[in-house]
């Protein structure tokens, strides 16, 4: 059974903004998928569908079984404590420290005044650091997070969601903000936790070389419509032209953000 | 069509200015006020003061039941600040689009808002003179309800400002209304919060000394009192009093601001 289905997903902001129409497709457990389009496609749009902070204007998204839709207020934050989630901004709390940040991850499974107080037990924190360990934050646990470096920052935004113990992580453009350093060393964790932890990734990136060198399935979206979804293999550069129009010669042949203008 | 944006921009400038000296010349023959009188009268009054208003020795005598008057002005604007800042954060919560319940209890807590912060402390005062005479109750009560509509205002400017982000990811991790408002809202919010409270503290101060000549009641009372006997030795022994106490609290919070910031 797949782990998530999104079917005929449309989304009107307004009469005049589509943002998705008629979206459909299948991820199974495991899976390592790459969404990419250029700015205002709909990337950003489609994740906060799958997890509800974006109501879907008509079509059924299905997660581990549950019709999302259907979900009363109870049943939705449980269902979200299933999926990880992680930002191009990080949105951390930055004047709280790294460790409150990440015990974050364990609000959806708390009482309301344990969680409002910050009143974790100790395996919980023992989680967190467990947690921060694998994502090589160990030395900053009590720094605060107004203080760190981006590719810092995205690995606390990283060690938040797997703290929720999830079994879909999806991420918006993680890596938009970041030099190709950092971005490479946030792909990597990224396909780490997938391969070693089994975790389903689904990653908005707007960009394509990127995508092509990590995904393993690629799904393009243009103006708010599938328009690729496969190997990233077959994808072709006539396909790759038609998802991004005239940037494409920029993103195929100087591989994006890394050549030094 | 830049071009003529600015010339369009400058001479709307001119207009304003020009209509604002036009206003100032009517109000000036309006209320027959002759500049040249207006400065002479001026240095007369600077006269008066260098030979009558300052403090002599005894004077000083007074000083004790004056710190016991100023102490009452201080601690009432203290209350005020506070009381109001809690009633304050929480119809903020209601009003900021961030943290808002819905629509209806936005409205009605900006509303509210608006209406109380645009009547002065002074005239709040006026009114519940009616009710509850010359007493501390009416000034703390005067003070209170301006405080209470300009912090809800700029408190709900801070949660939109500092929290959109953050209230997003911690959304998306399951986290419940209060969850999110006790670890996410309030802790990027709290420096900004006593920043403008202590801005109100210095404010009340202010408007506590004034108040309390129409109700009777702190400092303001104090320098009613000489003043009317003419005792003016003393009355100067009390403006010193505020002036230094105004500039205290100023330095003192000026210092909290510098630590929490
Ligand atoms: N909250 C919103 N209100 C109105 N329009 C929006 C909103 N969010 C996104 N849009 C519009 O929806 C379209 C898709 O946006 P988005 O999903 O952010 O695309 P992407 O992430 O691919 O850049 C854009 O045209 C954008 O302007
Ligand atoms: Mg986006």
């Amino acid at each position: 059974m797949s782990l998530l289905t999104v079917k005929g997903v449309s989304k009107h902001y307004n009469e005049r903004i589509v943002a998705l129409s008629d979206v459909s497709f299948a991820i199974e457990p495991g899976e390592f998928v790459v969404i990419i389009g250029s700015s205002g496609a709909g990337k950003s749009t489609l994740l906060r569908c799958i997890n509800r902070i974006v109501e879907v204007t008509s079509g059924v998204v299905t997660f581990d079984g549950l019709d999302v839709g259907s979900l009363d207020k109870r049943e939705l934050r449980k269902m979200r404590t299933k999926v990880g989630m992680i930002f191009q901004h990080y949105n951390l709390v930055n004047r709280l420290c790294v460790l409150e940040n990440v015990l974050h991850g364990r609000l959806g499974y708390k009482s309301t005044w344990a969680g409002a107080l910050g009143i974790y037990s100790e395996e919980e924190k023992a989680q967190a650091l467990r947690v921060l360990r694998l994502v090589g934050l160990e030395e900053q646990v009590y720094q605060r997070c107004d203080q760190l470096s981006g590719g810092q920052k995205q690995r606390v935004g990283i060690a938040r969601a797997l703290l929720q113990d999830p079994k879909l992580l999806l991420c918006d453009e993680p890596i938009s903000s970041l030099d190709p350093n950092a971005s490479k060393v946030i792909m990597d964790y990224l396909k780490k936790i997938n391969t070693e932890l089994g975790i389903t990734c689904l990653v908005n990136l707007h960009q394509v070389h990127i995508a092509l060198a990590y995904a393993e399935r690629i799904i393009g979206v243009k103006r708010g419509r599938v328009v690729y979804d496969g190997l990233t293999e077959h994808l072709t550069a006539e396909t790759i032209h038609d998802i991004y129009g005239s940037e494409a010669g920029d993103l195929l042949l100087g591989s994006g953000g890394n050549h030094v203008g | 069509m830049s071009a003529d944006y600015l010339i369009k921009k400058r001479s709307n400038t001119l207009k304003v200015l020009l209509g604002l000296g036009f206003l100032s010349l009517a109000a000036a023959f309006i209320t027959q006020y002759d500049p040249v009188t207006g400065l002479i009268s001026g240095l007369d009054a600077m006269r008066w003061v260098a030979a009558n208003f300052y403090p002599n020795e005894q004077s000083l005598t007074r000083l004790p039941s004056i710190m016991n008057r100023l102490r009452e002005t201080v601690l009432m604007s203290i209350a005020a600040t506070t009381v109001a800042a809690f009633s304050a954060t929480f119809f903020a919560l209601l009003g900021a689009q961030t943290t808002k319940v819905n629509d209806a209890l936005r409205l009605m807590s900006r509303s509210t808002a608006a209406f109380l912060r645009n009547i002065p402390a002074v005239a709040w005062a006026m009114i519940l003179l009616f009710t509850f005479g010359q007493s501390s109750l009416t000034g703390f009560l005067a003070l209170f309800f301006s405080t209470f509509g300009f912090l809800s205002r700029v408190f709900m400017e801070t949660f939109d400002e500092t929290t959109a982000s953050s209230i997003e990811a911690l959304t998306a991790t399951g986290a419940s209304y209060m969850q999110i408002i006790f670890q996410a809202v309030l802790p990027a919010s709290l420096p900004q919060m006593i920043s403008w409270m202590l801005y109100m503290v210095e404010t009340n101060i202010r408007d506590a000394t004034l108040l309390g000549i129409l109700t009777g009641t702190g400092i303001g009372f104090s320098f009613a009192l000489f003043y009317k006997s003419m005792n003016y030795h003393a009355a100067s022994l009390v403006v010193i009093v505020i002036v230094v106490t105004i500039l205290v609290i100023e330095y003192i919070s000026n210092h909290i601001r510098r630590v929490i910031l």
